[in-house]
């Protein structure tokens, strides 16, 4: 018990969480990450706001693509 | 000179595309001759197959699709220029850094709330923001972000057509990622 504490394995910060929700447009995140990083979002009021931003940006750069196409 | 096959209208079109083509090359590439070069390929190819065409719609969508297959060609054949960085420190900070975190990680401040704008992210207004700060990120940052997000390559691709590894171009991708946020922060959601 102790020691499952002290790692704290699914503990993350928000700025650590920042980077795993960039990092997630360009490659899949490792399982322990990918439960990291619910569990923080399920706790945290700020960085779903991040998260947002990132899902619009992703909405985005999809518009861009098909408005370079038509036009 | 006056061959009976070609259809004038037809190469009128093709001509007239080259400006709207060449913008996207630029983004992509950005160095001029490269896309200069790689445009008027472009254009020579859809010139000689218009019966390539002719089942299809979309002028500009044909056009861009040759376009994108020449340019992973130069971006693969430069692959060592393509990733030559120059950049400067600025270049090379993590904008994670300029972002309002306490010392133990968590957040100062809640990132903004951008809203719901779907019909915002469609606008040409829009689009020119994030054209412009597109064009605004480190060259190689740029290049990069533009292969994932507008030539669609994966980044297994991306690594083996550049002889890059995944960490270099993670780390490129982070800060490419991180920097549109702020320049679309600063001059679309925040300036509304």
């Amino acid at each position: 018990m102790n020691a499952l504490m002290k790692k704290l394995p699914l503990m993350r910060s928000c700025k650590e969480v920042t980077a795993l929700v960039i990092a997630r447009e360009d490659r899949a995140l490792p399982v322990a990450e990918r439960l990291a990083l619910r569990m923080h979002m399920a706790m945290c009021k700020a960085c779903p706001r991040f998260e947002r931003q990132v899902l619009t940006m992703r909405n985005a750069m999809k518009q861009w693509r098909g408005y370079t196409d038509g036009d | 000179m006056n061959d009976p096959t070609h259809d004038t209208r037809f190469e009128t079109a093709v001509a007239e595309s080259r400006a709207y083509l060449l913008k996207f090359a630029r983004l992509q590439l950005r160095d001029e001759a490269w896309a200069e070069d790689v445009v008027s390929e472009t254009l020579l190819a859809a010139l000689a197959k218009p019966q390539a065409f002719a089942a299809r719609s979309q002028l500009r969508t044909w056009l861009v699709g040759i376009l994108k297959h020449k340019i992973v060609d130069v971006l693969r054949q430069r692959a060592r220029e393509v990733t030559l960085d120059g950049g400067t420190d600025d270049d090379h900070a993590d904008p994670l850094e300029h972002m309002a975190f306490k010392t133990n990680g968590h957040f100062a401040e809640r990132p903004a709330d951008w809203g719901n704008p779907e019909q915002d992210l469609g606008s040409r207004q829009f689009m020119t923001i994030l054209e412009a700060c597109t064009e605004k990120l480190p060259v190689v940052q740029g290049r990069l972000f533009l292969m994932r997000e507008w030539l669609e390559l994966s980044s297994e691709e991306i690594c083996k057509e550049l002889g890059l590894t995944p960490t270099n171009l993670y780390v490129q991708l982070h800060r490419a990622r991180l920097r549109l946020r702020e320049c679309l922060e600063l001059n679309w959601f925040a300036a509304r």
